[in-house]
């Protein structure tokens, strides 16, 4: 047991079905994630994701649509928009911007979105849990 | 508040990693949990009665579903809790098999997980409201895209039905890949023979409008009332007067590669397709014309005896409605040469790829259905098939099988032997593919009765000596190095989505691959359905298929849009936003966000204006609840409260389960 704990964010249309098909395949990942379905990475407040590392989350992770791909057209453009911003001002924050990632895993990339979990939860357990629950 | 919670074993699915037990003793400690169970197959008659039951006998109000993913079966279980009486979005289903059970192995880790997975579920259903679906009218009108075997099938079957059809082709006639075709595996039809009749049935049909020489441009909308704006494209020639005497194309001086016949042979710049196309009519390629390339020509104008050239003709947009569309683009042929320079990369011209060969074969050809090498025209003898180009071969970053390689060279090599009865074909394959009725005995009749030459292995290099290409590649089974001298080389090229897949896609709002094929909603019970609702699949688009596959796959999908279309109204989801209008401040931010224009002014009593979310229109993506300054434009279903609850509560650590509080609960683990 690693002992991180990593918040997923993830469109149902894409990612979430990527995430279903790479579960399909039986394709072994690091069981740190939690998934929190959203209709689409547009819903993604960013304050939720600021709420997550209030809670104690050790790293968040948002994915959508690839860019052009949004089942609402442009949900993860604006996405792209907010989550750069916010990206931007965590170390402000006092949270390591590499705790932070935000990407696109399409419906048909179960292998895409194993590594993506791989490589994303490497990062966070290198760093560490964080101390201290306040963001 | 009483909450049920359900934990599905799934066979061993789900508890050979889960202990599933736990997980419902876990769950019984949670606030408002008041009864938990661990059932064998939840989605099963017996899984569905339990759930049922148990709602009913302890008066639940709200359910958690512990089991495969919602995208699964959600719609199965708000059915079951709905008759049970409840409403059927008071259901949140936890996904602790494809995003728990089949991904972990360690069983402590697994359940531990499901055990927060399912605290995130309780905590996301307790802040869950009763919804009520709404319903809009349906348009009964069906788009097919795409005029290939699969595009007509499907239309004709809609159209059959009694539903109208637009059928748009972007190409100016029907018939797809087939129509190139010559003959068909394993029976040896004709391919023309028993394609252009369908062709023509098309073109009679009452219930089917047919839009030749047209793209979709875009399309808005969603299930049931799609809006599509249709480019029709310019040939430059009036449709209506056309009588496709073909005397335009026998005079026009203008050259033009052969786009029918795969690039063998030339033809003009104004040409009709081939001539059994449907509709029969010329069309005008600018790129190639003389008049359009130097300003001076028209000829075609001056010798049309039907008046039906018009130069000034611009691209026109048409808009129609549908209620759903079928996407029936096909597939083409893999560039193969750039990734094979081992085969001389395009370099030589007597290697060339089986689609270009089969229109050799084609009596209605550009050679007469005469085999001729196309470096010198003679007639070749010694003719090597080289199977898996651009497919299965990892080294080329392509490794899916074509699907129809293994058939169609056996076609071509009896073909073969059939007009150069003094000929010789070889087919250098990895293993032959012959799954289909009748396939695996068509292969033997290849190699028995035609005398065809099977080597198993790759071809490794393909270079000319003396005039003939030498093929040197490995008998995997015979262990060794083998030379072949070849008149002609074939190359069954892998496939591809059409060009133009992708980005037809995009507008349909539907994913694809890294073939470009559209991927169907689930790959064993949703062939035919794609994640968009009121968009379906059929033929080659989705997948490499042979023709009967691809017709059976068109009536599917035909059958898909009729049930569909045979509803006056839709239920509409009942997950969309909805403003607060006492605390909206009128600022309008979510109208500017909104894709689908469903958020308009309403002046509230005293004149204040505030917005109002059209709900028919409002599809559920949640960028205005984002938007929304005072964050009073909630999305239903997933409201801020909701997520933040799940964010909380999964990373809450779970207090140790007072086993008096379980107690007082009945636990019910059925084995």
């Amino acid at each position: 047991m690693s002992g991180v704990k990593i918040i997923g964010l993830l469109c149902n249309w894409c990612s979430y079905a990527g995430a279903d098909m790479a579960g399909t395949a039986r394709m072994k990942q690091p069981a740190a994630l939690r998934v929190v379905r959203l209709p689409c990475t547009g819903r993604v407040n960013p304050l939720l994701v600021l709420k997550a590392f209030q809670e104690g989350a050790d790293g968040v992770l948002v994915s959508g649509c690839h860019p052009g791909d949004c089942h609402y057209n442009e949900g993860n453009y604006y996405a792209r928009r907010r989550l750069e911003l916010l990206a931007a001002m965590l170390p402000a924050l006092g949270i390591e911007p590499e705790r932070f990632r935000y990407t696109w895993v399409s419906a048909s990339e179960g292998a895409r979105w194993t590594e993506v979990v791989e490589e994303f939860t490497g990062r966070v357990e290198a760093l560490g849990p964080r101390d201290g629950g306040a963001a | 508040m009483r909450i049920g919670v359900f934990v599905c074993q799934c066979g061993t699915n789900i508890a050979a990693t889960v202990a599933t037990r736990r997980v419902v003793e876990a769950a019984l400690s949670m606030r408002d949990v008041f009864h938990g169970e661990s059932i064998q197959y939840t989605c099963s008659d017996p899984g569905q009665r339990a759930i049922i039951d148990a709602i009913q006998q302890k008066n639940l109000t709200r359910v958690v579903l512990a089991a495969c993913s919602p995208r699964m079966h959600e719609t199965t279980f708000r059915r079951a809790i709905a008759q049970a009486g409840m409403n059927p979005f008071m259901l949140e289903m936890v996904n602790i098999r494809e995003q728990c059970s089949w991904i972990h192995s360690d069983i402590d880790t697994a359940t531990e997980k499901a055990i927060d997975l399912v605290r995130k579920g309780v905590a996301r259903v307790r802040r869950q409201t009763p919804l009520h679906a709404g319903s809009v009218p349906v348009t009964r009108r069906a788009l097919v895209i795409g005029g290939g075997v699969a595009g007509i099938q499907a239309a004709l079957d809609i159209a059959d039905a009694g539903v109208p059809v637009t059928l748009v082709e972007k190409s100016p006639t029907l018939g797809g890949n087939m129509a190139r075709l010559d003959k068909t595996f394993p029976t040896l039809d004709c391919s023309s023979c028993i394609l252009t009749p369908r062709m023509v049935e098309v073109k009679q049909h009452e219930n089917i409008d047919l839009m030749v020489s047209s793209e979709i441009e875009n399309v808005r909308g969603y299930i049931g009332n799609f809006e599509v704006d249709i480019r029709r494209k310019a040939t430059c020639v009036i449709e209506e007067k056309c009588t496709g005497c073909m005397i335009c194309e026998q005079k026009c001086p203008s050259r033009a590669p052969d786009d029918f016949n795969a690039g063998v042979g030339e033809s003009k710049a104004i040409s009709v397709a081939f001539p059994q196309a449907v509709p029969l009519v010329a069309a005008l390629r600018k790129e190639y014309c003389r008049l359009f390339l130097k300003g001076r020509c028209s000829v075609c104008k001056k010798v049309c005896p039907a008046g039906a050239i018009d130069y000034e003709q611009e691209d026109r947009f048409v808009t129609e409605r549908f209620g759903a569309i079928v996407a029936a683009t096909g597939f083409e042929q893999f560039d193969w040469k750039k990734a094979y320079p081992s085969f001389g990369g395009g370099l030589y011209p007597d290697v060339i790829t089986s689609l270009e060969y089969e229109r050799m074969l084609s009596a209605s050809g550009p050679t007469g259905g005469h085999i001729r090498r196309p470096s010198d025209g003679a007639e070749p003898k010694h003719i090597v098939f080289i199977s898996c180009v651009g497919s299965r071969d990892e080294s080329v970053g392509r490794p899916a099988c074509c699907g129809v390689g293994c058939m169609y060279q056996a076609k071509q090599a009896i073909l073969t032997k059939e007009h150069i009865p003094d000929s010789q074909s070889y087919v250098f394959y990895l293993d032959v593919r012959a799954g289909g009725k009748g396939y695996e005995e068509f292969v033997r009749r290849a190699t028995r009765e035609f005398g065809t030459i099977y080597v198993r292995g790759r071809v490794g290099k393909v270079y000319p000596r003396n005039g003939k290409l030498i093929c040197m590649g490995t008998d995997t089974l015979a262990g060794h190095q083998v030379e072949v001298e070849a008149d002609l080389v074939v190359l069954a090229a892998g496939l591809n989505a059409a060009g133009a897949a992708a980005g037809l896609a995009r507008k349909l709002n539907i994913s694809y691959d890294m073939y470009g094929f559209f991927s169907e909603g689930h790959p064993k019970l949703k062939p035919v359905e794609t994640n968009t609702g009121g968009v379906f699949l059929a033929g080659a688009c989705q997948g490499p298929k042979d023709i009967p596959a691809s017709v059976a796959q068109a009536g599917a999908a035909a059958a898909k849009v009729v049930s569909l279309l045979s509803r006056a109204e839709l239920e509409t989801s009942p997950m969309v936003a909805e403003v607060n209008q006492m605390k909206c401040t009128g600022c309008f931010k979510c109208r500017e966000v909104c894709p689908y224009g469903a958020i308009e002014e309403q002046e509230l009593r005293g004149g204040r204006r505030v917005a109002h979310v059209i709900g028919s229109l409002c599809q559920g993506c949640g960028l205005c609840n984002v938007a929304c300054p005072p964050a009073v434009i909630p999305l239903k279903g997933y409201t801020d409260n909701q997520l933040i609850a799940e964010v909380v509560e999964v990373l809450r650590e779970p207090e140790p389960a007072s086993s008096a509080g379980a107690s007082a609960k009945a636990v019910e683990v059925a084995e």
